[in-house]
């Protein structure tokens, strides 16, 4: 993973100790809170609902173990003993003092993390595909780019004060896990005539006015992808609204402009721009890639792996359900979900990071990832290792063998956490797992993304979720809209709402209607939900939540 | 004259915890809902609404929030504001946990 040289700590240390004045100040009385709060924004605190929060950035999710035991002893020692993974690949601190914020932001730059550009109007935190460097049949690993562009991004003097923030994400895969078309800019790597470039995507977005990004560039090589992206955010930064806050991201300036008159404006400053890159970039590119240089795969076989598969069925559910398959045989990409039956979808605690931690440096080389779906993942685990892995899971809550199921769901934190929620999404998702969990119809029902979000923002991904739940405040009452087939893979689809809400003690109810709807019309179990939709479309069931002709008697 | 007002209390965050607080009526913070002080006329919210602004070294994000009158003293009406009574439906933290 990217090492950071002295430059990169000073600079960390050196924020820690700006914010640590800035602090002081606001607290003795010289800041008011108008002239504090950019300034806190800036370094990932947030003031929601019933508490501050903290927003650490996790780069493109990756993280080693000693990282992982620095965010279980910041959720011990200063949080209420667990942190949040979030949608973006963040971790989120629920309850931090503000006292003690500047301590928390000094233990996260002691293992090079920090929470800078977590919010505020700039380039955010750089997501990416969460089994990066370690998917089988994968074009190349896409963190080298995310982390060029990180590198670039942080406190570019240029992109500080962007019409709004601006979401980047990066695929090495043709399968498309970091849901890169949902992004302000999305980028897909891709090899032509043996050369690697990127697929440029843009205006892709979710929230209030939601978009599927369109191709700007089929193929920018990658001697030109920096200048390029340059080009893209520079002619937002020029063009993009500044006079509706609604109407600010680029998304919206893709559709009022027009793709074609957007690329026009992109190309003409790209060749403006290009010269002025004196190759510095790529001489960067190629040290970063070298740090990010796969480690050295064991050539040991998979000792016991076959005989337990096929002994132990408790095993076989998990490796059938929460493994993917990596570039070497010998190996495997285990997804440690954070999402147990009843659980809060991405909560983990600090005993469980311990543990995660060191069942990394023990048997995974020492290599993390988070995923924008709020599990964990040991990408380079050898199958030799994974009954052991398996076992140490087991006894910690953590082996739940439900990746990619109906109870894996993404929840946003809603109204019981943020400030900005119309409804709360996390008992939604809690009371969804544990219904269906009774009922014993989850493997069953087989491949599923429910994606609950608990305001229009969106965070929860739900118009993207093959069923996406929306929470809202509806004349003083919690309401959930509910659409059906979206999809945030390669070819992303915004899914279509079914019609009128339903109120929180229905919402269950209504999503058990849809799903029994669904296994009585399926053309077998291979065929699953979102193909079935995809086939039968929205009508069976409409009528299965609002009976025939139903949907129009208590519209809202 | 004031026009007739649903009550109010006035709300806010405590700058150093985040906790959520209420203006009581001997003037300083409570923690309580019910021991917050019930606005009945809007000159008067307005002017304590002021008076907060400019408390800006005790809370943050003040504003006015709907409240009743109830048998232990005001209640919230907005289910927003009754979850700011107690804290998250997930764990029993926040407030909930001292209650």
């Amino acid at each position: 993973m990217y090492r950071y040289s002295e430059f990169d700590a000073d600079f960390l240390r050196n924020r820690v100790a700006q914010f640590r004045t800035q602090v002081a100040r606001r607290i003795d009385g010289s800041l008011t809170e108008e002239e504090f709060k950019p300034l806190r924004l800036m370094n990932g605190l947030y003031l929601q609902l019933h508490a501050y929060m903290l927003r650490v950035a996790i780069p493109y999710g990756t993280l080693n173990g000693a990282q992982m035991r620095q965010l279980a002893m910041i959720a011990d020692r200063w949080d209420r003993g667990y942190g949040h993974f979030t949608t973006r690949q963040n971790i989120q601190f629920n309850w931090p003092a503000l006292r003690d914020v500047p301590d928390m932001l000094a233990a996260l730059a002691d293992v090079g993390m920090h929470a800078i550009q977590t919010s505020g109007n700039c380039i955010r935190n750089v997501t990416a595909d969460h089994f990066a460097g370690a998917a089988k049949d994968e074009v190349a690993d896409p963190r080298p780019v995310a982390e060029l562009i990180r590198q670039w991004s942080t406190d570019h003097p240029e992109f500080q004060f962007l019409p709004r923030k601006f979401k980047v994400a990066v695929t090495g895969h043709a399968d498309d896990r970091a849901v890169t078309a949902a992004h302000d800019i999305g980028l897909r790597l891709v090899r032509r005539d043996g050369a690697l470039g990127a697929a440029v995507l843009v205006g892709g977005g979710l929230g209030r006015t939601p978009m599927i990004g369109k191709i700007l560039a089929e193929f920018v090589p990658m001697a030109d992808l920096l200048p390029y992206l340059e080009a893209v955010v520079a002619v937002y930064n020029l063009i993009g609204r500044r006079d509706n806050k609604y109407k600010a991201r680029i998304k919206i300036t893709v559709h009022e402009t027009g793709i074609d008159a957007i690329r026009a404006q992109v190309n003409a400053e790209f060749a403006a721009r290009k010269p002025l890159f004196s190759g510095v970039d790529q001489a960067l590119l190629a040290e970063i890639t070298a740090h990010f240089a796969p480690p050295a795969f064991s050539d040991q076989g998979v000792g016991g792996f076959a005989a337990d598969y096929a002994a132990d069925p408790v095993f076989r559910a998990f490796v059938d359900t929460n493994t993917a398959p990596h570039r070497h045989p010998d190996y495997t990409i285990a997804t440690i979900s954070l999402k147990a039956h009843g659980a809060t979808p991405g909560d983990c605690s600090s005993a469980q990071m311990r543990l995660i931690a060191d069942l990394a440096a023990h048997y995974a080389h020492d290599e993390i990832r988070i995923s924008h779906e709020q599990n964990v993942v040991l990408p380079h685990l050898p199958k030799r290792h994974l009954k052991a892995v398996h076992q140490a899971l087991l006894g910690a809550g953590l082996a739940t063998a439900n990746i990619g199921l109906l109870s894996d769901i993404i929840a946003c934190p809603g109204m019981d956490y943020c400030a900005l929620a119309t409804a709360r999404s996390i008992p939604v998702a809690q009371e969804i797992a544990t219904h269906f969990d009774a009922l014993k119809l989850e493997h069953d029902i087989g491949p599923l993304k429910i994606k609950i979000s608990g305001c229009i923002n969106a965070c929860g991904h739900h118009h993207v979720g093959h069923i996406g739940i929306l929470g809202l405040d509806r004349a003083g009452v919690e309401s959930y809209q509910i659409t059906l087939g979206g999809d945030g893979g390669p070819d992303a689809v915004i899914g279509e709402r079914a019609g009128p809400g339903f109120a929180y003690d229905q919402i269950v109810p209504a999503i058990e209607r849809i799903l029994r709807a669904y296994l009585g019309l399926r053309m077998g179990r291979a065929e699953s939900f979102l193909a079935a939709y995809r086939r039968v479309g929205m009508e069976p069931f409409k009528a299965a939540l609002y009976g025939a002709g139903g949907a129009e008697a208590d519209a809202a | 004259m004031s026009a007739t007002v649903t009550p109010k209390v006035l709300t806010a965050n405590a700058l150093l915890e985040g906790d959520v607080v209420y203006l009581a009526p001997d003037g300083g913070w409570t923690r309580q809902h019910d021991r917050a002080l019930l606005i009945t006329d809007a000159a008067t919210a307005e002017l304590h609404l002021l008076d907060a602004a400019a408390r800006g070294h005790e809370v943050v994000g003040a504003y006015l929030a709907d409240a009743k009158a109830g048998p232990k003293g005001p209640e919230p009406i907005h289910f927003r504001e009754v979850f700011r009574t107690r804290g998250p439906s997930n764990y029993a933290h926040g407030k909930q946990e001292r209650a």
